[in-house]
């Protein structure tokens, strides 16, 4: 990694780049277009370090090996694509669970089942907050460049470690296959974050007994701490509460707020010329470019345009639509998918703004120019 | 060897007894024996990471004193794969139902036992899948009955035994519970190995697959296992009719090969030194 350097990266190496100086030193994976990238720079890099990397015979088994890794005390990272983050979800909800720190990424093609591998969508989003079972939070970053996929992966991991939860990347086939130049920090410039661990007398030690901030102390194998935990919900022990309704209940709560009472931490929102915006367009992941190129356009022929682009988008960025929404006209949602965040954006806004929608599943990138077009239709009130 | 008392106070959460499992369940008896052969090998708790799958034998991981823990359905070794290549210094144990093991984790088994990763498999064979009510696994014999075999199942089974061999386990044996001693020494033996190691443990449910298949209690099926066990030597010269409701036991493979986690250590040596 050297100091300080420039480079040409596409998404996907900046994505494993970004990964490495955050101190992952265990990648498990199975090969799947458009994410294989991400896998051959860990093949390549991680022995270097004395990482390691490991195909799995699957994805099921590949996000459990993360969690393994993880629970010996390494910092560990998985990516695949659509079919394969389907494959995870039930292991996942066991790293949310036993609150075990990892990040997924899921570079989204194109449509449910197969779908089109080579083609990009941003059809994962609901799946990425909702595609385990069960009540549970999520924390889904998604990047829109190439230098913020590099960051926003670093990110990714300080929350997961901070948080003791999983953190999903959404990434697209758009993103992981642009090539861009990037600056790499110097890797001792970076803020990293490292799980806090367990200092109390062995014989104390309570796996998910919180110490006030919501955060448990986490003790890895080997570690001197002999622990239990299991998927079934439990209390501090980390033994099974199935019999008692409160213990159930705290847990559950307990899942939620470490993550609900630290939004301002997690979240997450670039705003662009939104000052005085009359229109606001609201995208992320690889339309954001488009929208920013859009609003640029608009403003030149006079629309006041800004753009709002959610780089967390789980939790939701709440607060800071609802403060938009107050101030705007109208808000035009773009995204590459049948409509997902557009629904989550209109609940927020509860009828303070216009809303309009912009959807596009056809396998291609949005195009600037067809959000300009949206832009005028929605300032001239043709699109409601 | 320490005594009984002091292995039960040493290895076992006792707060956590009484245990689930019903008056005549094998599992208990495995248990006995797994921590007997931990004890022998001389693992320390803090070094050794147990973990179960989920079923009725999944339940062990609760009842023991070590750093331990009960993921999701069939993927034990996938953990455990995980587990061991990141930390080698590590005690790996997996233990596993017939259903957990050779049904829906059958693809981490045979990739484990191909990789030859250092982690021990304990797997606890009541012919079905007992927690969630008496279903027919793939290790059911043909003909016998379950709650979804209600005619007799039409299934061949699956040798588990075999299966770990072909896939290229470097341990593999078989014992039942009428004979704790030896599954003792198997254990101990799979324990100290250095490859993927596999321990088969015919264990009964007399339950829901013995109550089915009028096996009658506990004590009768156990008796049964004594009569139904024939040594590897002895199978050899007989026919496949006469080991129809036999199963074999001993010891089928027990040879070395270059372990997974040594192998990546040595990859990582000379990238190193590539590198310099
Ligand atoms: C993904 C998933 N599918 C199904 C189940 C339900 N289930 C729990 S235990 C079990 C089978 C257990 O059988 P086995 O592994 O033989 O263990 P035993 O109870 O016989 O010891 C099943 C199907 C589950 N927990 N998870
Ligand atoms: S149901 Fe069968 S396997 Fe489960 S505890 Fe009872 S006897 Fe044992
Ligand atoms: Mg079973």
């Amino acid at each position: 990694m050297g100091k300080g350097r420039v480079a040409v990266l596409s998404g996907n190496d900046a994505i494993a780049e970004g990964a490495l100086a955050a101190g992952m030193r265990f990648f498990a994976g199975y090969p799947i277009t458009p994410a294989s990238e991400i896998s051959h720079f860990c093949a390549d890099e991680l022995p270097k370090y004395g990482g390691k990397f490991i195909q799995m015979e699957d994805e099921i088994a590949s996000m459990a090996a993360i969690i393994g890794a993880s629970m010996a005390g390494g910092k560990s990272m998985t990516s695949t694509s659509g079919p394969g983050f389907s494959l995870m979800q039930e292991n996942l909800g066991f790293a949310i669970m036993a609150e075990v720190p990892c990040v997924v990424v899921d570079v989204m093609r194109f449509g449910p089942s197969q779908g089109v591998a080579t083609v990009p969508a941003q059809a994962d989003v609901m799946q990425a907050r909702w595609g385990t079972h069960g009540d549970h939070p999520s924390i889904t970053l998604a990047p829109s460049t190439v230098e913020e996929a590099y960051h926003v992966t670093v990110r990714a991991f300080n929350l997961a470690e901070k948080y003791r939860t999983p953190v999903i990347i959404l990434s697209d086939a758009t993103l992981s296959q642009m090539s861009e130049k990037i600056k790499i920090p110097d890797p001792d410039s970076l803020e990293i974050l490292n799980r806090k661990k367990a200092t109390v007398d062995p014989q104390q030690f309570k796996p998910y007994q919180d110490d006030g901030t919501g955060v448990c102390p986490f003790a890895s194998y080997g570690d001197g701490y002999i622990w239990y935990t299991t998927g079934i919900v439990h209390d501090e022990t980390g033994f099974p509460a199935t019999g008692d309704p409160d213990k159930l209940t705290i847990q559950i709560n307990r899942l939620h707020d470490k993550i609900n009472k630290n939004l301002d931490d997690i979240i997450q929102v670039d705003e662009y010329m939104t000052e005085d915006a009359e229109i606001i367009i609201l995208a992320y992941g690889s339309v954001a470019r488009s929208a920013f190129a859009a609003a640029d356009k608009a403003r030149n022929e006079g629309i006041k345009v800004g753009v709002v682009k959610p780089i967390t988008i789980w939790p939701f960025p709440e607060e800071v639509i609802k403060k938009v929404s107050e101030k705007v006209e109208s808000i035009l949602v773009c995204e590459m998918n049948h409509g997902q965040l557009f629904e989550k954006v209109k609940e927020t806004v509860e009828g303070k703004a216009k809303m309009a929608f912009l959807g596009q599943y056809n396998g291609k990138s949005i195009k600037p120019d067809k959000i300009l077009a949206a832009v005028k239709e929605v300032s001239s009130g043709v699109f409601q | 060897m320490v005594s009984s008392n002091s292995i039960v106070e040493k290895y076992l959460r006792t707060d956590k007894l009484p245990h689930i499992w019903c008056p005549g369940c094998g599992n208990g008896i495995v248990i006995n024996s797994l921590i007997r052969a931990i004890d022998n090998a001389g693992l320390e708790q803090e070094k050794t990471v147990i973990i179960s799958g989920i079923g009725c034998s999944g339940r062990a991981s609760g009842y023991l004193k070590f750093c331990a823990f009960q993921p999701v359905h069939g993927r034990v070794l996938a953990y455990a794969t995980g587990i061991k290549l990141f930390k080698p210094e590590l005690h790996v144990i997996c233990i596993m139902g017939d259903g957990d093991c050779a049904s829906i984790g059958g693809n981490h088994l045979i990739h484990a036992a191909r990789r030859n990763i250092g982690v021990t498999a304990a797997v606890l064979n009541n012919s079905n899948y007992g927690m969630t009510g008496g279903q027919y696994s793939p290790t059911t014999p043909e003909g016998a009955k379950t709650r979804t075999s209600p005619y007799g199942n039409i299934e061949p089974p699956f040798d588990i035994c075999d299966l770990a061999k072909a896939s290229g386990a470097t341990y593999v044996a078989r014992s039942h519970t009428y004979k704790p001693r030896i599954l003792t020494k198997y254990f101990q033996k799979a324990l100290t190995h250095d490859g993927f190691a596999l321990v088969e443990a015919m264990c009964d449910c007399p339950t829901l697959y013995g109550r089915l298949n009028k096996k009658g209690a506990g004590k009768e099926m156990l008796m049964n296992q004594k009569d139904r066990a024939v040594p590897l030597e002895k199978a050899k010269n007989k026919s496949s009719e006469e080991l129809e409701d036999k199963f074999v036991v001993g010891e089928f493979v027990n040879k070395t090969r270059p372990e997974y986690t040594k192998q990546y250590t040595k990859m990582i040596e000379k990238v190193k030194l590539e590198a310099d």
